[in-house]
């Protein structure tokens, strides 16, 4: 018999569940994604520090957890982790440990709970609230709500070093607010020389000349992000070719005078419909953000727009290559479609 | 765009079944929506798209180029939709298209250019065509013979996979191991088929196929994704579904959708489309890269990782490589089976949305029918999963292999919806209504057979793996001869192991189950309990293993609030609020989506997985039962489990719970909506049953009461009821001993008709010509159950049947149709050629069946539908049959005389029907039944007094002979040759037969004849060349000159007795004329009167321009 544990919201709300991670309180935002794969490399997106998620596909753990070159960064980055069911018998010739393996030796406390669907419409009707997994336990008790969106979530992911890979012929510097991995293998994958860097860098210190700038995707309020922020309104009157992805296209528009605001329960999905703006054309997107931008900046125009909720999902300058999108081109996990997106950007350096 | 024509798939086959119904009958919708006028072809008459309110015109006849050109020269269309009538409607407009009839009328192709479609059907030019585009197919090539077919297969090296060109659910398909069972496999293909392709077998391989929708905007989305429980080799038709995928990570699952999507826009498909993969479950990076051939697809994905972020720095670069090996192994470009699955699996409407594209509309222009407030432009999100099962019936067909694998033999499916696997494959098993509780089921073999029927795919396996998994056998041995993905083993074990928890907790406790009975059900915690409904256990089931009964289980899981939950299926796993009516049931929650009807609500029972008995037209009758409750102020709540059909379309009704049609979840729904009543007579035979323990349990049935249910369905109530009333019935009686059995045969004579009371897939009903074959059969039918009797009925022969449909209102008859049968009482109904009006029953005779239903209407105080079978012979009336269900005739019998039985139903159920007088029309209706033999290698193609038909057709004519021959046309009939082989066995049959020869021969027709039909032609002045028999061993024998297509229609009337269970099995002349005549395509007519029929419609009609072009609504002159 599994440990049993407890899935409290600050609203008082109580969700009795079966312990299949580490067991340890925590406490963070929580938080549903729709996806239906792409645990592994969902977990390890560092856009989800500081969140308990809740997956809305009811059977996790399946293939188990392939060999760490295929995470999106080096670690967990969930706080805690809800499911309908835990498979602790995967099957894929990938899988290196399972799941619940993986939770313990990164202590990420994980419950099977009853109605992960009750908890998803409540966070849905009612918007993201802060929660806490407890056991029956001291610490447990002591353990208080904590609200993530308080802190600099992107300095606490962000690479502490300046690193250089690639040997292609435009240099693109990239901030890392929490980049994904696969955000990095997409750009080398084009034969670029890539400069990552810490968020709070100063750019213009490097001593290598660079063609443009990509702002990664990260989690939290982006306005948290102050520094890269003042970095990217330095890059923008430079008119140094910019790319925003998710926190970098909150970033973006705050640079450029633009303002963004807390969604009520955010788009983490892998099914977001996104239409270009001016066309027929829709694309399906991975996303996973909580905020978004409202005022679009001056001079500038959406590029996108979510198609179910009319959110914005993207800008565009009118004239200069400034341009962001608040889904993931890399996707992982998630569709492929916008993958053009990075070459969109590299044929404007 | 104003006017468009429609092609529908016409009669129901394996292969191409209720799918179509549905994905037509949306497109309608759809086109209406936009103000458009459908003209539908489709001679299937027991359709719902068919029906008033969904085309504007609808043209009874075959979907052949002939009448389909007629209809456009009559109509003038301006767009013709090829998409929604299966491979039936896509070859056809091929034809048309390669033709030049479409031009010729200035007809548009919707959707999809015809080019593409061609492209994709041709499996050497498709495979160049995927090769173009980087995407691989196995290695293969087309041969148009066999030797060159050898050839093929010898490069390639066995096993090699055969597949027919043009086929639908891959007839004729095979794997070859070796040069003999190819020799086999193409030679079939290959009479069917201009072309075999030949390809490599890819040995385990997963199956994945997605659905995929392209707008004229280039968007493109994959609706859903399925995973085959079977791996390749097990035709996808033929394999348990899930959806979506379970054992693909994010890279497998995306690559393959990417690779999807690159084929459907490379192909230019406007509107939805089919992709099927073969997946390497362990691909092997040395091979792939030594065979770097283009040919394999063995494609690395290079992902350079530069560094890790976070606290742990990695310098170095590393190349980590995901690996992938596919192939496509087939891509529809139409809708299918599986986008009518997927479409159910997501509530993402296919067919609807595929309508509007095709039309020009973009895909975010497209409202999402279930959320009401996002659109069509996105990938449905699921928060459960569905487990499709096939439902097979080939133990109905005599003679034929049970074994399953690359081409269709299933007649239907069902889908089970649950939030784990255990509990959704745990419901499906139930809803095939084979009498499995469960998983868990050992009744189907002995212990010692297991291990050969997990080896050995066949319907069965399933029961064979988990009954492995019981008796200890490892996962892994398993797996590795199934090729069964471990995932789904373990999910499998996990049940069993639930079971052996439940065994050792409670009886190992108390030494057997029940002997402490207060005591050994106090063990059966509410945790434990609840577990076990968790993964999906039945009350039944849960009883069963521990010695109570299905209500004692009820009773303690409903004292302890263990219930079911009510959830909808809303496409975006709850992200959005949607005012979805689409619902199901599961133990993995904590609330309800939806609050209860209430007393307003009514529950009609649909009809389950389609089968040999009941298909398509009980669906009819659910939907138009349903649709109707309108009128009365009345929710509709339909329950079905069938995503094959309409009801299970989430507009029908206002609540659709796709769920079992089982005592236990019935009566969970009943409870959970407070539900004013339930309708049980309109599903056909699976909800009928549970009439007398839903009653019994206190729920409220619309209609008459089960007690008289009762009566009409025991048969010796009946019997009784019978006799009081004087009416006559063909003598019968039951018993358990073969002397007494002798006996009985002995004083009515021979030929006897036996059946079993309990009846496992139709196994032991036959016909009895002696006392021989009365033994014979005895001991097969006490085989099957010692504790049952068997019933022996007096078999009278030549003798008429008439089908009776009506209404009753408490007991008064208030609306009736009579039609007959062309053959002879001995065939059953489903199969029987069915004439309305009836034009051989006399006038008193017609009286006479009147009166005994107005009588049986008043003693059964009927209130709602019925259908009595009657025999007449020398103008005396038997009963055989009274049901008090709707029938498989009430939608043919509601189209021919245009009234709709269905409403009257509903009318009579609340007491407001009013006596409807039918007139004599001017116009006759035949309906033929369509079978499937080809599918089915080694069946028996005969008639017989068991079912074996697997859809039927109904064309209207000014005479029989004119509706006949539109019928036959509809169902495959093809004369062009104007040769026929007959054989005519027995004296008085070549009596009646003789002036059809005649008339046969003055048609022009070129005659082969055995024997003494040869002989006896011979005597009667009719030249015909003699053919020997095939144990003459002398040439040309009668088989060969079936198999060299010397003939295009066989006449094999068979000498009595013939036709049952021996001649499958002693493989007669007359068995291998028969099947040699279906393996090679070829008109096979086994009964004298529809033979007759036949001769004469061809000599009314020889000139096919004679059958009339008359929409339905012109004979009914409305």
């Amino acid at each position: 018999m599994r440990r049993k544990g407890k899935l409290v919201l600050k609203d008082g709300s109580k969700y009795e569940g079966e312990s299949f991670g580490y067991e340890k309180a925590c406490a963070g935002e929580l938080v549903f994604s729709t996806g239906m794969v792409g645990y592994p490399e969902a977990f390890t997106d560092p856009s989800f520090e500081g969140q308990i998620l809740v997956l809305t596909y009811p059977i996790i753990g399946n293939y188990g957890v392939p060999d760490k070159k295929y995470w999106e960064s080096s670690r967990i980055h969930i706080t805690g982790l809800i499911v309908n069911q835990y498979i602790d018998t995967p099957s894929h010739f990938e899988s290196k440990i399972t799941l619940s393996t993986w939770l313990k030796n990164e202590k990420i406390p994980a419950l099977v709970v009853a109605d992960t669907r009750l908890i998803t419409q409540k966070l849905r009707d009612e918007g993201n609230q802060l929660a806490k997994i407890i056991f029956n336990t001291s610490a447990s008790l002591s353990m208080e709500f904590e609200d993530p969106n308080i802190r600099n979530l992107a300095a606490e992911v962000s690479t502490r070093r300046v690193t250089k890979f690639g040997s292609g012929p435009k240099t693109v510097v990239l901030i890392d607010c929490g980049v994904k991995e696969n955000i990095k293998r997409s750009l080398y994958h084009r034969n670029i020389t890539l400069i990552t860097v810490p968020w709070d860098f100063d750019i213009f210190s490097l001593k290598e000349k660079f063609d443009g700038v990509i702002i990664s995707n990260g989690p939290g309020d982006p306005k948290m992000a102050d520094v890269t922020i003042e970095t990217v309104k330095k890059v923008l009157s430079k008119k140094i070719p910019v790319l925003g992805i998710c926190l970098g296209n909150q970033i973006l528009a705050l640079a450029a005078g633009g303002d963004t605001y807390k969604l009520k329960f955010g788009h983490r999905s892998q099914n977001q419909p996104c239409i270009q703006v001016g066309t027929k054309k829709c694309f399906i997107t991975t996303q996973n953000h909580g905020f978004a931008v409202g005022k679009i900046p001056l001079g500038f125009q959406p590029w996108f727009i979510n198609a179910n909720d009319n959110t914005n999902e993207g800008i565009i300058h009118e004239k200069l290559p400034f341009m962001s999108v608040q889904f993931h081109p890399e996707a992982t996990p998630g569709p492929v479609d916008t993958e053009w997106i990075f070459d969109k950007f590299l044929d404007s350096l | 765009m104003k006017k468009i024509l429609l092609l529908g798939s016409g009669a129901l086959k394996i292969g191409q079944a209720g799918e179509f119904d549905y994905s037509g009958s949306q497109a309608m919708k759809a086109f209406r929506e936009e103000g458009i006028k459908t003209i539908l072809i489709n001679p299937n008459i027991a359709t719902i798209q068919t029906s008033e309110k969904l085309a504007d015109k609808v043209y009874f006849l075959p979907v052949t180029p002939d009448f389909v050109e007629r209809v456009i020269e009559k109509e003038k269309p301006e767009a013709i939709a090829l998409s929604f009538g299966g491979q039936t409607a896509l070859n056809c407009g091929i034809d048309l298209f390669k033709k030049g009839v479409l031009r010729k009328h200035n007809v548009v192709v919707l959707g999809t250019p015809v080019n593409s479609i061609i492209l994709s059907e041709d499996r050497q030019k498709f495979a160049n065509h995927l090769r173009k585009i980087n995407v691989s197919t196995p290695i293969s090539k087309t041969a148009g013979t066999l030797s060159d077919g050898l050839k093929i297969a010898k490069s390639i090296g066995y096993p090699v996979m055969i597949r027919a060109g043009y086929a639908l659910g891959g007839l004729n398909s095979g794997i070859a191991n070796s040069e003999i069972e190819f020799k086999r496999i193409a030679s079939v293909a290959l009479s069917t088929s201009r072309q075999i392709l030949v390809e490599k077998y890819l040995h385990h391989f997963k199956e994945i196929e997605y659905e995929v929708v392209r707008d004229k905007f280039d968007n493109c989305v994959t609706v859903c994704n399925m995973e085959n429980f079977d791996p390749l080799g097990i035709h996808t038709g033929e394999s348990i579904v899930v959806a979506p995928s379970q054992t693909l990570t994010n890279f497998e699952y995306h690559f393959l959708r990417k690779k999807s999507i690159e084929i459907v826009r490379s192909l230019g498909i406007i509107g939805e489309c089919n992709v099927q993969f073969a997946l390497n479950p362990k691909p092997n990076h040395d091979s792939g890269f030594a065979h770097s051939s283009p040919t394999r697809s063995l494609t690395r994905i290079t992902n350079q990782v530069v560094r890790h972020s976070g606290e742990e720095e990695r310098d170095s670069t590393t190349t980590p490589e995901s690996i992938i090996e596919y192939y496509v192994i087939e891509v529809n470009a139409r809708l299918s089976r599986s986008s009518a699955l997927a479409s159910k699996a997501t509530g993402y409407p296919l067919a609807y949305v595929a309508t509007k594209l095709i039309i020009g509309k973009s895909l975010t222009e497209v409202k999402n029918q279930v959320t009401k407030i996002t659109q069509s432009c996105f990938e449905p999100a699921l928060d459960y999963l569905v487990v499709k099962i096939p439902r097979w019936d080939i133990e109905k067909f005599k003679g034929a292999d049970e074994e399953i694998g690359s081409s269709m033999k299933s007649v239907g499916e069902v889908m089970g919806i649950g939030r784990t696997f255990e509990e959704a494959i745990q419901k499906a098993v139930r809803m095939l209504d084979i009498g499995a509780h469960g998983v868990i089921e050992t009744k189907y073999f002995k212990k010692e057979e297991v291990w050969k029927y997990i080896k050995k795919p066949t319907p069965k396996r399933l029961f064979a793996i988990v009954y492995g998994l019981k008796l200890g056998f490892s996962i892994e041995k398993i797996f590795k001869v199934t090729g069964v993905d471990r995932w789904f083993l373990h999910r499998l074990k996990n049940i069993v192991d639930a079971e052996s928890e439940i065994t050792n907790v409670i009886i190992s406790h108390s030494g057997v189950a029940r002997s402490q009975s207060a005591h050994s059900l106090s063990r059966l915690t509410t945790d434990l309990l609840h577990k076990l409904k968790k993964l999906g256990f039945s009350d039944r089931r849960i009883g069963e293993t521990i010695g109570y009964t299905e209500l004692e289980i009820r009773n303690l899981r409903i004292k302890n609030n263990i219930r079911p939950f009510v959830f909808s299926i809303d496409t975006l796993a709850g992200e959005f609020p949607a005012q979805t009516n689409y619902l199901y049931t599961t133990y993995w929650g904590n609330h309800h989506d939806v609050k209860p009807i209430g007393s307003s609500g009514i529950i009609v029972l649909g009809s389950g997985p389609y089968r040999i008995g009941s298909s398509v037209e009980f669906d009819w009758n659910s939907v138009n039962v349903a649709t109707n409750l309108t009128k009365y102020s009345k929710k509709s709540i339909i329950i079905n489990c069938n995503p094959e059909t309409v009801s299970t379309d989430y507009d029908i009704c206002n609540r659709l719970y796709f769920e079992e049609l089982t005592f236990e979840r019935v009566a969970d729904i009943y409870e959970f909506e407070n539900s004013g009543s339930v309708i049980i007579s309109v599903g056909g035979q699976t909800p009928n049953n549970l009439s007398g323990r839903l009653d019994k349990y206190g729920v409220k049935i619309l209609g008459t009461n089960a007690s008289n249910i009762d009566t009409a369905e025991d048969r010796n109530k009946f019997s009784d009821l019978l006799d009081r009333l004087k009416i006559l019935q063909p003598a019968w009686k039951n018993f358990s001993d073969i002397n007494s059995a002798i006996k009985f045969s002995d004083s009515v004579g021979y030929p006897v008709l036996i059946r079993p009371s309990y009846v496992l897939s139709g196994m032991a009903m036959n016909l009895c010509f002696d006392k021989s074959e009365l033994i014979h059969f005895m001991k097969r039918a006490t085989e099957i159950n010692k504790r049952h009797p068997v019933t022996i009925s007096k078999f009278i022969e030549n003798a008429r049947e008439v089908e009776f449909d009506g209404v009753s209102q408490n007991g008064k008859l208030v609306l009736y149709a009579i039609a007959n049968h062309i053959e002879h009482a001995g065939v059953h109904s489903g199969d029987a050629t069915i004439v309305y009006p009836a034009e051989r029953v006399r006038y008193h005779s017609g009286l006479r069946m009147i009166e005994i239903a107005t009588q049986l209407c008043e003693k059964l105080k009927i209130t709602g539908p019925f259908n009595i079978q009657f025999m007449v012979k020398d103008n005396e009336v038997y009963v055989i049959e009274l049901n008090l269900r709707a029938s498989r005739t009430f939608p043919f019998i509601s189209k021919a005389t245009g009234v709709n039985f269905a409403e009257v139903v509903v009318d009579s159920f609340f007491n407001k029907a009013k006596f409807h007088k039918i007139d004599y029309p001017k116009y006759v209706v035949v309906k033929a039944p369509q079978f499937s033999f080809a599918r089915l290698g080694g069946a028996d193609p005969v008639l017989r007094v068991e079912m074996a038909s697997t859809g039927e057709v109904g064309c209207f004519g000014e005479t029989a002979e004119e509706a006949y021959l539109k019928s036959l046309l509809s169902t495959g009939l093809s004369l062009k040759k104007k040769t026929a082989l007959v054989t005519v066995g027995g004296d008085d049959n070549k009596m009646r037969f003789a002036q059809s020869v005649w008339m046969l021969k003055n048609l022009g027709f070129k005659l082969y004849a055995t024997h003494h039909t040869h002989y006896f032609l011979r005597s009667k002045g009719v030249k015909s060349k003699l053919v020997h028999k095939v144990h003459d061993k002398k040439s040309p024998n009668v088989v060969d000159i079936i198999c060299e297509k010397k003939v295009d229609l066989v006449i094999n009337i068979s000498e009595k007795g013939d036709g049952n269970m021996v001649a499958a099995e002693f493989k007669s002349d007359g068995y291998l004329i028969r099947r040699a005549a279906i393996d090679n395509n070829i008109a096979l007519f086994t009964d004298l009167n529809s033979a007759r029929l036949l001769v004469k419609s061809l000599s009314k009609y020889i000139d096919t321009k004679n059958l009339m072009i008359k929409s339905y609504d012109q004979y009914l002159n409305k």
